[in-house]
């Protein structure tokens, strides 16, 4: 089992008031993302656990990419990884900082 | 906008769609992070919820207790922090002896990585779930998703006042692989999706008297399902258990001698029982009942 | 031991319990007068509809005889009996009936002890054995979940890998050892002595009670088996409790 941990500089803050929300599942090629505020708003976290060894730098590309995207300010987002690909970490990801804006995921 | 389906939805949509409005409130949610402590033995991811969700919410205003397993995560199966959650929430409703519990199963049985632990959490919910009953707390039971309703997730399913069953919904203890792994193909053919839909799928179960209420595959008839689930539950008392007692006994009696299920359905009065699988919700009702064994079964 | 012996030695003024196609059945009195209802599974036999059926209607007999018997549960089953048959009429239902008939008795005035004296595993383990109040053993018994072989076809792990987990947790591997650490048995009989006495020591504990906590979980919380279990069981009851 791996332990990754982003932490990037965000532009915004995200919106909305949630304090937390969880997107996806822990199965064969999905994942599941905790969403939590409770940073800085200028700052953003991801942390990693996946069965998946020695990916960091897909990891590292895709949250920079997210980071990038979403305006994920003030937010911890913890994955638990079932070995998804990375077009389906990004796709949860947005998913995640969605559902803790409130809208409907 | 349709409901959703029963069968596709995760465990949260699930929860979240059957009761009122923004009315869930979830024990030792995600967040608190309570993760197997067994899995990483394995090298294998963790989740959050370990697979289980438990709180409370209304249902048309009224309070009950909720618990959902999700079926993707591990196939839905019992470990140690999964099933603790449940059995700490029918102890809370056999102390409150007025909220009903709803449990929308989804599992493959016990998981396998923590195989003790998980025998115990269900010999610990089985006699939780009684406790409750006698406290005369219904509690009662859905099932209708991926992972089916096995070993000791069937055995749960019928100790509970009533269950609801979609077609998707199997119950069974030993699940096809392993009854063919152990006995030979020549027992049972696991690849034969037919066979094993009437088998132990939620039609013949339904129809002998396995589950009360035949839903159909939508978060909405689930939800009508649980309400009628719950105003009809059998109480739990000596006569209940001598009524399932002979209703068990008369099944064997009936069916015993039947090497399929169409020669079941076929001795208890369907003209074409070879068209059951294939028949759509409402003709299935119609015609199940019928045909199915006494209504308001004892159990 | 076998069960006649284990019969001798709890009965030594003799019993009338008899063995019929596996199931054993009927009544004995222990040489403190006490009398002792008693169901068994014996021989490793699989229980499918039929055996669980059986065995259900001797506790309601012993439920509905109007006398306040304890009863004894004797386990050397096979796990459930794995056939087309079974499942497609409804061994989870039969099995489940069992179950709440012991659980059923045990609240009313019958406190249920079970003896495992050989194996059992699987859905014939919760449906006999799992549920009674008290689970005692003899040397030698073994309980499993899962063989190691099938559980090796299914993880995809190599047996010998399994074997050498097995040695940091008792949480997964078959046995009796296992078992009693994560709080499935409460004890382990001494064979060397006389069961009756043992039997009479554990029945003076749950005699005129009615339903108990199970404490279970506490067991494997105490015995370093199950770590989790009883913490969480008891924050959800009392987060539960709160909400109401």
């Amino acid at each position: 089992m791996e332990k990754l941990t982003y932490r990037h500089v965000a532009a915004l803050r995200a919106k909305g008031t949630r304090d937390q929300a969880i997107v996806g599942v822990v199965a064969s090629g999905n994942l599941e993302v905790l969403v939590e505020r409770g940073l800085p708003d200028g700052e953003c976290e991801v942390e990693i656990r996946t069965p998946v060894e020695g990916f960091g730098d897909v990891w590292s590309a895709v949250v920079v990419d997210f980071v990038g995207r979403s305006s994920p300010g003030g937010l911890k987002l913890s994955i638990n990884d079932g070995g998804a690909r990375p077009d389906m970490v990004a796709l949860r990801l947005a998913q995640a900082v969605r559902a803790i804006e409130g809208e409907r995921s | 906008m349709s409901s959703p389906s029963w069968f596709e939805a995760s465990a949260r949509q699930r929860v979240k769609e059957m009761l009122d409005q923004d009315s869930f409130v979830e024990f030792i949610g995600p967040e608190q992070r309570e993760t197997s402590p067994h899995l990483s033995l394995f090298d294998l991811p963790e989740q959050f919820d370990d697979g289980m969700i438990v709180g409370r919410g209304l249902l048309d205003g009224k309070p009950v207790f909720i618990a959902a397993q999700e079926g993707r995560f591990m196939g839905g199966a019992f470990g140690e922090v999964h099933g603790a959650k449940l059995t700490g929430l029918l102890r809370a409703a056999r102390d409150v002896g007025s909220i009903p519990v709803v449990i929308l199963f989804d599992t493959g049985g016990v998981r396998l990585q923590e195989a003790n632990a998980g025998e115990l959490a269900i010999a610990e919910i089985m006699r939780a779930v009684v406790e409750a009953r006698l406290a005369g707390v219904p509690v009662v039971g859905l099932v209708g998703g991926r992972a089916g309703c096995y070993g000791g997730g069937g055995l749960t399913a019928g100790s509970c006042s009533a269950l609801a069953v979609s077609e998707q919904g199997r119950i069974s203890v030993s699940g096809p692989e392993v009854i063919e792994t152990n006995r030979g193909v020549e027992e049972f053919d696991s690849k034969d999706r037919a066979l094993v839909w009437r088998t132990m799928g939620g039609k013949q179960r339904y129809l002998i008297g396995g589950a009360d209420v035949f839903a159909d595959d939508t978060v909405a008839s689930f939800r009508d399902a649980a309400r009628y689930v719950i105003e009809h539950a059998a109480a739990l008392d000596l006569d209940t258990l001598q009524a399932e007692q002979v209703r068990l006994e008369q099944r064997i009696e009936r069916f015993g001698a039947c090497a399929d299920a169409i020669d079941i359905w076929r001795s208890m009065g369907a003209a074409d029982p070879q068209s059951l699988p294939g028949m759509a919700f409402e003709d299935f009702v119609a015609l199940a009942d019928g045909l199915k064994e006494t209504r308001h079964v004892a159990r | 031991m076998l069960l006649a012996d284990i019969l001798a030695s709890l009965f030594p003024g003799g019993h009338e319990v008899i063995v019929q196609g596996g199931l054993a059945s009927g009544r004995g009195t222990l040489p403190s007068g006490s009398q002792l209802a008693v169901i068994g599974v014996d021989g490793r036999l699989p229980v499918g509809i039929d055996e669980a059926a059986r065995l259900a209607r001797h506790v309601l007999d012993v439920t509905t005889s109007g006398s306040n018997d304890p009863i004894l549960v004797l386990v050397d089953s096979d796990s459930q009996r794995m056939s087309k048959r079974d499942e497609m009429l409804g061994l989870s239902e039969y099995l489940a009936h069992l179950a709440k008939c012991l659980i059923h008795a045990d609240a009313h005035g019958h406190p249920t002890i079970g003896l495992l004296y050989g194996h059992t595993a699987a859905g014939a383990f919760i449906a006999t054995a799992l549920a009674t109040r008290v689970l005692l053993a003899l040397p030698g018994a073994e309980p499993a979940v899962m063989d190691l072989p099938s559980m090796s076809r299914v993880t995809k792990l190599p047996i010998e890998v399994l074997q050498e987990k097995a040695k940091s947790t008792p949480v997964f591997a078959p046995g009796l050892d296992n078992l009693a650490q994560t709080g499935g048995v409460a004890a382990v009989l001494d064979p060397t002595r006389s069961l009756a006495d043992q039997l009479e020591a554990v029945l003076t504990t749950v005699a005129g009670t009615g339903l108990q906590a199970d404490t279970r979980d506490q067991l494997g919380k105490q015995r370093q088996g199950r770590p989790k279990a009883a913490d969480i069981a008891e924050r959800v009851r009392e987060l539960a409790l709160a909400s109401v």
